[in-house]
């Protein structure tokens, strides 16, 4: 009783991502020119981006609060949802190019968000080149925290800011109909919301396991 | 405040004399410039279409300013960063190197421009817009690169790892950069891109903020 006290949020997400996976591929969706079918794409990509930036969001708030505070638990946390946060990248690129390909006949077109999608990988990438090269374990921790607070900061200008200075052809820019407007019935936010909950929380969970494990591998090296 | 800005000064000085007496090395950046920029004469011979033009010009400024950028923490002894940290504080430090790096890429990007017109014509038809553009985007590339030069130095990883944490960050500078010189190629006016000169301020405000407020952190070890 007491484990599910503590672990009620894993069942949630279980439930959240199984409904979302049955409930996206079957419920009805609007029929719009052009989208088709491949509109259900936005339960899985759209989706999962927004799980991407709240993870590396717990990744740049760790890093703040090493830098504060100096705890080297702080610093696994910040590494561990950098790792997660990539992971849900490369799955929101994939899923992306492949609904690109449905709509726009090309596996990668020149867009602010798609290149800011390719940006947020390479920063990541370096992020842990830049953390294997350091043997050091304090200075590993306060470097790596430094330069995540600075390429986050530069992230979110070239993935907020910049685009709206110019047109492009994704969704909700330039003249294109964000699906908020009004492809996203009711039907569809009836899915949509669960998915933003459950793909986070699956991505905290799996971020949980591998701190744990990091955990145990330092105790065992100390020992 | 006041004590800051003398700190910078003298630790203004001591880059240029470091620089002046180390000519070798100021020269070979030149010679990098330059011979790149020939090669590139030499591929190419002439090219009329201005966002080639555009794009290859940055991408020259970009590695040349990496390779100026690079050389301002690797190439201090440790010895002499423990020195300064007795003397002076990070923040001085900082902003030194900035400034320093700020006006050595200043120069170095208006040499280019001025050899890179004469070898494979000269495009631009608002040369002044062209030119703050230029003095603005060295700023900005002198911000971050130095920034990260300092958290390339703390890994000791060399050149590579220089390029690979700064060609990501420098994106959203880059692209700023090359959308305003393309609108100075096209012979727009001022008042007609303002929206990117103050994109490219903005830029330049932030990257000079995040690395006077996180150089600190590196600073002590």
């Amino acid at each position: 009783m007491r484990n599910m006290k503590k672990n009620w949020w894993k069942i949630v997400a279980v439930i959240f991502i199984l409904y979302v996976i049955i409930a996206g591929f079957l419920m009805p969706v609007p029929t719009l020119p052009i989208l088709h079918e491949t509109i259900r794409n936005l339960y899985f990509h759209v989706t999962m981006w927004f799980g991407m930036i709240i993870i590396l969001m717990v990744s740049l708030i760790y890093s703040i609060k090493y830098l504060s505070k100096q705890k080297n638990e702080y610093d696994i946390v910040a590494s561990e949802a950098a790792n997660v946060g990539l992971f849900f990248g490369v799955l929101g690129i994939t899923t992306g190019m492949l609904w690109a390909n449905f709509t726009w006949g090309s596996w990668w077109v020149n867009d602010p968000k798609l290149n800011g999608a390719a940006i947020t990988l390479l920063i990541y990438l370096a992020y842990f080149v830049l953390r294997g090269s350091i043997d050091d374990e304090e200075k590993r921790a306060k470097v790596s925290a430094v330069y995540n607070i600075f390429a986050y900061v530069m992230l979110i200008v070239f993935v907020g800011i910049l685009p709206r200075l110019t047109d492009s052809l994704h969704p909700g820019n330039g003249g294109n109909p964000g699906f908020g407007k009004y492809d996203l019935d009711n039907n569809m936010r009836l899915v949509f919301y669960p998915a933003i909950i459950g793909w986070t929380l699956l991505g905290v969970w799996i971020m949980s396991l591998r701190i744990r494990m990091k955990k145990l591998q330092i105790e065992k090296l100390e020992n | 405040m006041a004590s800051i800005s003398k700190d910078i000064q003298q630790l203004l000085l001591k880059e240029f004399t470091l620089e002046w007496r180390n000519r070798h090395s100021l020269n070979g950046l030149l010679l990098y410039v330059i011979s790149t920029i020939f090669v590139c004469y030499l591929s190419f011979k002439n090219i009329i279409e201005p966002t080639a033009w555009n794009a290859l010009f940055w991408i020259i400024i970009l590695f040349a300013s990496t390779q100026a950028a690079f050389r301002s923490f690797i190439t201090e002894s440790k010895g002499r960063l423990l020195y300064l940290y007795t003397l002076t504080s990070p923040q001085a430090v900082i902003l030194s190197k900035m400034i320093y790096n700020m006006l050595l890429i200043a120069a170095i990007s208006v040499i280019s421009y001025l050899f890179y017109a004469l070898v494979l014509g000269n495009v631009v038809e608002n040369s002044s817009l062209f030119l703050i553009a230029l003095l603005a985007g060295s700023m900005g590339l002198a911000a971050i690169l130095t920034m990260m030069s300092a958290i390339a130095s703390k890994a000791g990883n060399g050149s590579t790892l220089m390029v690979i944490l700064s060609f990501p960050v420098v994106v959203p500078l880059l692209m700023t950069i090359i959308k305003l010189c393309d609108q100075a190629i096209k012979g727009f006016f001022l008042s007609e891109t303002y929206q990117y000169v103050i994109a490219l301020v903005a830029l330049n405000l932030i990257s000079i903020t995040l690395s006077y407020l996180l150089f600190p952190y590196l600073w002590r070890e």
